[in-house]
C-alpha cells in the first residue's frame, strides 16, 4: 500500500518535473554552439599542456623510479644471494678445517702412539737382549763351574783317600793309582752325582 | 531549486569576453573545470614522483600504480610498438578520469559530459591513428577495410561496412563517453529533484536511489575513462599491428 502510493508520487513528481523541464529548457546546452569554440580552445590548452608537462617531466620520473627500484631490488635479492653462498662456502670451509684438524690429531695421537710403542719395543728388545746375556753368562758360569766340579771333586777324592789311607793304614800309597781308582768310580758313577 | 536537470551542463563565461577574431574563447565554467583537472593530475602525479623512496609513500604509490596500470593497458592491447604514445594515452586516460571524477562533487560542471570535448578529443585520435596508420603501412592501411578469408561475393559488403564502422569509431567513442557522463547526471538531478520534490515523507526512496547511483557513477566515471583509453589503444594496435 505504502509502497502504491511512493510510487505514485514518484510517477507523478516526475510529471510534474516534465512540465516544468517544458516550460524552462530550451534543449540540450551540449547542443548549443555559443561556447563551443572556447572549449575547443581550452580543451586544447589544457590538454596539451597536460601532455607536454607529464610527458616531458612526471613520467619520465616516475618510469625512472620504478627502473630504479626494480634494479635496486634485484641488486639487493644479488647482494643477498652472494653473501649466502659465501656464507655457505665460509661453512664448508670450516667443516674442512674442522675435518682436517680432525684427521690431524688423529694421526698425532697415532704416531705418538706408535711412537710409543716403538720406543717400549725397543726398550723391551734391549731388555730382552740384555737378561739374555747376562742369563747367557749365568749359564756360562754355571757349566763352567759343572764342568769343573767333577775334576776338583776327583782332586778332593783322591786327596781325601790318600790322606785316609795313609792314617789308617799309615802307609804311603801311589797317588796315581788312587786317581785312576777315582777316575774310574767317578766315570761309572758320574751320571749318578751329575747328572740333571 | 533547480529543477531542470539539464541546467547542470550549462556553459557561462567567468571573468570578461575574450575574443580571437570573430571566436570567443572566454574562459567558462568547462574551462575552470578542464584546468583544476590539469593542475589536480599535474600536482598529483608530480607530487608522486618527486620523491624516489623504496618504500613509497601514498602519492607515489598512486602514480606508480597508474603508471603501471597504464603501461600494462597499453601492452595487453597494443603491444611494444605502442610505448611512444604512451604518455598520450596516459594523458588522455588520466585527463578523462580527473573531468569524469570531478564532475561527481556537487556544484561542479562535468567537461567530459559535452559533446563538443569529447569529440575533439575523439577526432584528434581518430585523425592521429590514421595519419600513424598510412605512415606505417603506406596505402597497405586501406587492407584493414578488406578482412582476410572473406568470400569474394561478400566482398564489397563487407569493406563497405568496415570503411562506416572505421569512419563511425570518432562518433561512437565521443558519443559513448558525453552520453554515459549526461546520463548520468541527468538522472542523479532527477532523482534529486525528486527527493526535494516529494519532501520528508517520500523523499527517502529517491534519496537511497540518488545514494546508489552516485556509487554507481563513480563507477561509470571511471569505467569510461578506461574504455575511452583502452578503444584508443585498440584503434591504435589497429594502426600498429595490420592484422587483417
Amino acid at each position: 500500500m505504502i509502497k502504491k502510493i511512493i510510487f505514485q508520487l514518484v510517477f507523478f513528481s516526475f510529471l510534474l518535473e516534465k512540465k516544468v523541464f517544458a516550460a524552462e529548457s530550451g534543449g540540450m546546452p551540449q547542443l548549443n554552439p555559443e561556447f563551443w569554440v572556447s572549449q575547443i580552445f581550452w580543451l586544447t590548452i589544457t590538454f596539451g599542456i597536460l601532455y607536454i608537462v607529464l610527458s616531458k617531466l612526471i613520467l619520465p620520473k616516475i618510469s625512472a623510479n620504478l627502473e630504479s627500484r626494480k634494479s635496486q631490488i634485484s641488486d639487493n635479492i644479488e647482494a643477498a644471494d652472494k653473501q649466502r653462498e659465501e656464507s655457505e662456502a665460509k661453512l664448508k670451509e670450516y667443516e674442512e678445517i674442522v675435518n682436517k684438524s680432525k684427521n690431524e690429531a688423529k694421526n698425532i695421537f697415532n704416531q705418538a702412539r706408535e711412537k710409543a710403542l716403538k720406543d717400549i719395543n725397543l726398550k723391551r728388545d734391549v731388555l730382552d737382549k740384555q737378561i739374555d746375556e747376562e742369563i747367557k753368562k749365568a749359564e756360562d758360569e754355571i757349566n763352567q763351574l759343572r764342568k769343573g766340579a767333577p775334576e776338583k771333586i776327583n782332586k778332593i777324592a783322591i786327596e781325601t783317600a790318600s790322606e785316609l789311607i795313609q792314617k789308617l793304614i799309615g802307609a804311603e800309597v801311589n797317588n796315581s793309582s788312587i786317581s785312576a781308582i777315582v777316575d774310574d768310580l767317578s766315570k761309572r758313577n758320574g751320571d749318578k752325582y751329575y747328572g740333571n | 531549486m533547480a529543477a531542470n536537470p539539464m541546467t547542470q551542463f550549462e556553459v557561462y563565461r567567468i571573468g570578461p569576453e575574450i575574443k580571437i577574431g570573430a571566436f570567443d574563447i572566454s574562459f567558462t565554467n568547462a574551462s575552470l573545470f578542464m584546468v583544476v583537472s590539469t593542475l589536480a593530475i599535474l600536482i598529483i602525479f608530480n607530487l608522486g614522483s618527486k620523491k624516489n623512496s623504496i618504500l613509497p609513500n601514498k602519492l607515489q604509490l598512486l602514480a606508480e600504480l597508474s603508471y603501471s596500470f597504464v603501461s600494462k593497458m597499453i601492452g595487453d592491447t597494443a603491444g611494444s610498438k605502442a610505448r611512444p604514445y604512451f604518455a598520450f594515452i596516459f594523458s588522455l586516460f588520466m585527463f578523462v578520469l580527473f573531468c569524469n571524477m570531478f564532475g561527481m562533487i556537487p556544484y561542479t560542471f562535468t567537461v567530459t559530459s559535452h559533446i563538443i570535448v569529447t569529440f575533439m578529443l575523439a577526432a584528434f585520435i581518430f585523425i592521429g591513428v590514421t595519419i600513424i596508420g598510412f605512415i606505417k603501412h603506406g596505402f597497405g592501411y586501406l587492407k584493414l577495410f578488406v578482412p582476410s578469408g572473406v568470400p569474394a561475393v561478400l566482398l564489397p559488403l563487407i569493406v563497405v561496412i568496415e570503411i562506416i564502422s572505421y569512419l563511425s569509431r570518432p562518433i561512437s567513442l565521443s558519443v559513448r563517453l558525453f552520453a554515459n557522463m549526461m546520463a548520468g547526471h541527468t538522472m542523479m538531478k532527477v532523482f534529486g529533484g525528486f527527493v526535494i520534490s516529494l519532501g520528508i515523507v517520500g523523499g527517502w526512496l529517491p534519496l537511497s536511489f540518488s545514494v546508489a547511483l552516485t556509487g554507481l557513477e563513480i563507477l561509470v566515471a571511471f569505467l569510461q575513462a578506461y574504455v575511452f583509453a583502452i578503444l584508443t589503444c585498440i584503434y591504435l594496435n589497429d594502426a600498429l599491428n595490420l592484422h587483417h
